[in-house]
């Protein structure tokens, strides 16, 4: 049953070629990730640096199509290397930018608590989308509360062009008050085309290397004189944004005031447009002036912010009584319906008629592990052997739905290992251990937890799905593919090598296009007593290029309908309208097949074949 | 056939002292819908541009990151004088283009109720999960809505096999564009302007292709007949997965045990993974209710210790 093909790449589509951002100012749809982009440029921001994560990918690449003389657009190992990246070229002068994902400022934290105390020399802005709603994510935490307890400003824009001025903004306001800033996006905001005026870039002059070790080197003595001037520059803040007209006071009814911040502005003024409405520019620190005036201008005064009640406790704080979450909701994505129903809760809309068309339950349709994905036949080995399996982040966690139905734990990027390592020392667990974790993820925190596993001799197997790409966020390039976010060719870090010199002493290679091997390296693996490593090497089907080789076909006559092959869950694979003693026959879906053969190796009856023509 | 619809409705109690009036504005709301790779983002792209061309404020909202995963996918198309909010209020849409069946009835609830307008291509495009079901006779989990029942619920609404006519006009992969044209018969743009847009976004050889399949689409619409649709209904639909009687009938696996010899195959070669290897590491059925009766243990076992038994098939 081992049968493994070449996969014979139809026609090679053209290297990537990068459509260059115009550096005149134009009037142009942008996404709010490609005007954040803007913002960086405009700002004359000179590094920039980040690791791809859904929503907030697309501001990197997007900056990386702006002239390289302008600026360094990097990816960086991980989202504290970015953050720790921008620092360094802040402290030496230059205006400097990072961004990631809301779970990625967890992996920044460490640097980000102690960067606010020694502040800024050219401006340093830190872009980061929350995911309310969890579209892609592993959790919906509120970023504004990071931005609290760093004592770093946050700023929220509201859509596209504030997306833009917020950003360039956010740079003089660090220098200005010596400060990190942080740019808080959300999926919604981050993945909305809108109408954005762009302008010009303003160079900036750079500035001495910062030279004060009192300032800038965190020994106990100088953080316990820094801390202090954390505060004095909370009060610095709330007295700019008390004057800044970037705190905005819609005047409206009366009777009812609304506070709010970022896109669930653009919600309140589609459902409640005649209401008073201040908008605040940030969430910490709290402009709090107009907050009092705007209070005691109004009856009532309801705050409305996605996630965390934020504002609702800093408002509170100020002694003043106001309402927020007892009428929405503290999880999830708001949307206008939403809002809608909330106000007609808080009894200032009245119900409307919920009437459909028609009422049809929705069908499921959940993502997919892509046709040739070369994850499914690791699932499907890991499956064979009964293995617990603590899994990572990346398209493999997808691998838990039916019908690989094969992931025991994810927690977090680089957590398998370490996941492992306690099942192992736990000792009560009879099935083999295995670890999976993708190229980029182990790159990005997989390494220390390795280095672990072989320190403390847990005896677990790494199985290491090196797909030459970060495939989840849409193939971005990392160290492991040797290849730089402007496409400049560099060295590429030899896994096997890596693996081996933290001493890992059982280290093989297999293809996941070649189950029976797959099978039969787990299976030595997993007798292997301490740390083994098996790495699966075999690129993505979408990127960096599009794979499409001769499609195979379930010959009908042959096909006994035990749709074994559709335990691969790929979607390539569907039942055809013909049946075999009552069970419905399979038909591949040529246009999807991309001729990996993975479902010709797992079938019993040898039913199918190549297409030949 | 214009569909502009107030979707400001506000209900709030004004402050008569006001200066300024409360907004009154006009916001159209398009929805696309449709499958991962499907086209739904080039053409809200397409409508946005044009929408911007035209003077209008315009927002485009959509969810990446799963889509090429074969997910479904969404994209808000809003334009106006001034738009907030970046997605369409449920129940709001004035038009809803879905370029794939099940996907165009998920968000039906989206479409105004009054004077929403539905336009949809039949094709099917049947996720691995509709085809779950593995005992004798299941049904599948695609929707079974039919056309008829649909267009005949929805006041405003037409399906058209788009795939199949792109296929006819010999450019099998501008169905979306021939959504398209049928699309641009409801807003209020000039068909030139559409088409200058339409050259600008796709590929320069595939020009000429699109706007023929832009004029199909056109064309469509205008020929199109609610009443000449539901009679010749068999043809409009594509392919669709006929229903089976569900019944039950549950195999017997009967696995002898003097004959196994602990080789595993059936164990592994189960689909419905319900077989395991006993203490004594012979062949044992441990989830019965998972078994569908499909024989591929009975056909595997070198040792021919497994036998199978299902109700006849009529």
């Amino acid at each position: 049953m081992s049968k493994t093909t070449e996969i014979a790449v139809t026609s090679p589509p053209p290297p990537k070629k990068v459509k260059e951002s115009s550096v005149t100012p134009q009037v142009v749809p942008m996404m709010g990730n490609e005007a954040i982009a803007r913002g960086a440029w405009e700002a004359g921001a000179k590094v920039a640096s980040a690791y791809p994560g859904t929503p907030s990918t697309e501001i990197l690449e997007s900056l990386a199509t702006y002239p390289v003389e302008d600026i360094e657009a990097q990816w960086a190992t991980n989202e504290k290397v970015s953050y720790d990246v921008a620092t360094g070229a802040a402290l030496s002068g230059v205006r400097a930018f990072a961004a990631m994902k809301h779970v990625g400022l967890n992996v920044a934290a460490d640097s980000l608590m102690s960067q606010t105390y020694i502040g800024v020399n050219a401006g340093l802005v830190i872009a980061v989308c929350d995911d309310p709603g969890i579209h892609s994510s592993q959790n919906e935490q509120d970023t504004r509360l990071y931005a609290q307890l760093a004592m770093a400003p946050v700023l929220e824009p509201a859509d596209a062009q504030e997306a833009l001025d917020y950003t360039r903004l956010a740079f003089d306001i660090s220098e200005q008050f010596d400060t990190p800033v942080i740019l808080r996006s959300n999926t919604r905001l981050s993945h909305t085309r809108s109408l954005v005026k762009g302008g010009e870039r303003q160079e900036q002059e750079p500035r001495e290397f910062l030279s004060d070790p009192k300032k800038a080197v965190m020994i106990p003595l100088h953080a316990r004189m820094r801390h202090p001037l954390l505060l004095e520059r909370e009060k610095a803040l709330v007295e700019y944004f008390n004057q800044s007209e970037l705190t905005r006071w819609e005047q409206g009814s009366k009777e009812i005031g609304i506070i709010t911040a970022g896109t669930s502005y653009s919600y309140v003024k589609e459902v409640l447009p005649s209401a008073s409405i201040l908008k605040l520019a940030s969430s910490y620190p709290l402009a709090e002036k107009k907050v009092r005036e705007f209070c005691e201008s109004v009856d009532r005064v309801i705050v409305v912010e996605e996630l965390e009640p934020v504002l609702e406790n800093a408002i509170r704080l100020l002694g003043i009584e106001v309402e927020g979450k007892a009428f929405f909701p503290r999880v999830g994505e708001f949307s206008p319906e939403l809002v809608r129903e909330c106000f007609e809760k808080v009894g200032v809309l009245e119900p409307t008629s919920k009437k459909t068309v028609m009422e049809i339950p929705p069908m499921p349709r959940p993502p997919l592990l892509c046709a040739g994905c070369p994850h499914s036949s690791s699932y499907m080995a890991l499956r064979a052997i009964n293995a617990r399996v603590a899994g990572d982040i990346g398209c493999y966690t997808l691998a838990v739905m039916e019908p690989l139905h094969a992931l025991d734990t994810t927690v977090a990027m680089g957590s398998s290992i370490g996941n492992a390592v306690g099942i192992a020392k736990a000792g009560n667990e009879t099935r083999p251990i295995v670890a999976t974790i993708g190229d980029s993820t182990f790159l990005h925190a997989g390494i220390p937890p390795l280095i672990d596993a072989v320190y403390n001799q847990a005896n677990i197997t790494v199985l290491l799905l090196d797909n030459h790409t970060t495939a989840m966020t849409g193939g971005q390039e990392h160290a492991g593919t040797g290849v730089t976010l402007r496409g400049e060719k560099v060295e590429r870090v030899d896994f096997e090598k890596l693996v081996r010199s933290v001493g890992v002493k059982w280290v093989r290679k297999t293809d996941s296009y070649n189950l029976g091997h797959v099978y039969q390296m787990l299976n030595e693996a997993i007798k292997f007593r301490g740390v083994s490593v098996i790495i699966s090497d075999r690129p993505c089907v979408l990127d960096p290029q599009k794979i499409k080789g001769t499609p195979y076909e379930a010959i009908s006559k042959a096909c006994t309908a035990c749709q074994g092959c559709m335990n691969l869950g790929c979607p390539a694979i569907h039942w055809s309208d013909e049946l075999y003693d009552g069970h419905h026959k399979v038909y591949i879906n040529p246009d999807q097949c991309m001729g990996c053969s993975l479902c010709a190796q797992v079938c019993s009856e040898n039913a199918i074949q190549l297409v030949s023509n | 056939m214009v569909a502009m619809s107030e979707s400001n409705m506000i209900n709030a109690q004004t402050d008569e002292s006001l200066k300024e009036a409360p907004l009154q504005e006009i916001t159209t709301n398009v929805l696309i819908v449709g499958v991962g790779g499907q086209g739904v983002i080039m053409l809200s792209k397409v409508l946005a541009a044009l929408c911007q061309e035209q003077g209008f404020d315009v927002k485009q909202s959509e969810v990446h990151g799963m889509a090429k995963r074969g997910g479904s996918v969404f994209s808000h198309v809003r334009f106006g004088k001034k738009v907030f909010s970046p997605t369409i209020p449920q129940g709001n849409a004035d038009i809803l283009v879905a370029l794939e069946w099940a996907e165009g009835l998920r968000w039906l609830s989206y479409l105004n109720p009054e004077k929403g307008v539905f336009i949809a291509d039949t094709q099917r495009i049947v996720p691995p999960f509709a085809c779950r079901d593995r005992r004798r006779y299941a049904t599948s989990g695609y929707v079974q809505e039919s056309v008829e029942e649909v267009i005949n619920q929805v006041p405003n609404s037409s399906a058209m096999d788009a795939v199949a006519m792109a296929k006819e006009l010999g450019v099998p992969k501008a169905a979306n564009t021939i959504l398209l044209g049928a699309l641009s018969t409801t807003l209020d743009f000039e068909v030139d302007n559409w088409k200058s847009i339409i050259a600008r976004f796709v590929p320069p050889k595939t020009v000429e292709a699109n706007l023929m399949a832009f004029d199909t689409g056109r064309e469509w619409i205008d020929n199109f007949d609610k009443q000449t649709q539901l009679e010749n209904s068999v043809t409009a639909v594509t392919s669709p997965l006929e229903i089976w009687p569900v019944e039950q009938n549950q195999a017997v696996v009967e696995i002898n045990a003097a004959w196994c010899k602990s080789c595993d195959i059936c164990v592994k070669f189960c689909p419905e993974r319900c077989l395991a290897l006993d203490s004594q590491q012979i062949a044992t059925l441990i989830k019965p209710e998972a078994c569908t009766g499909c024989r591929v243990c009975e056909r595997l076992c070198p040792d021919f210790a497994i036998n199978i038994h299902t109700p006849a098939v009529n």
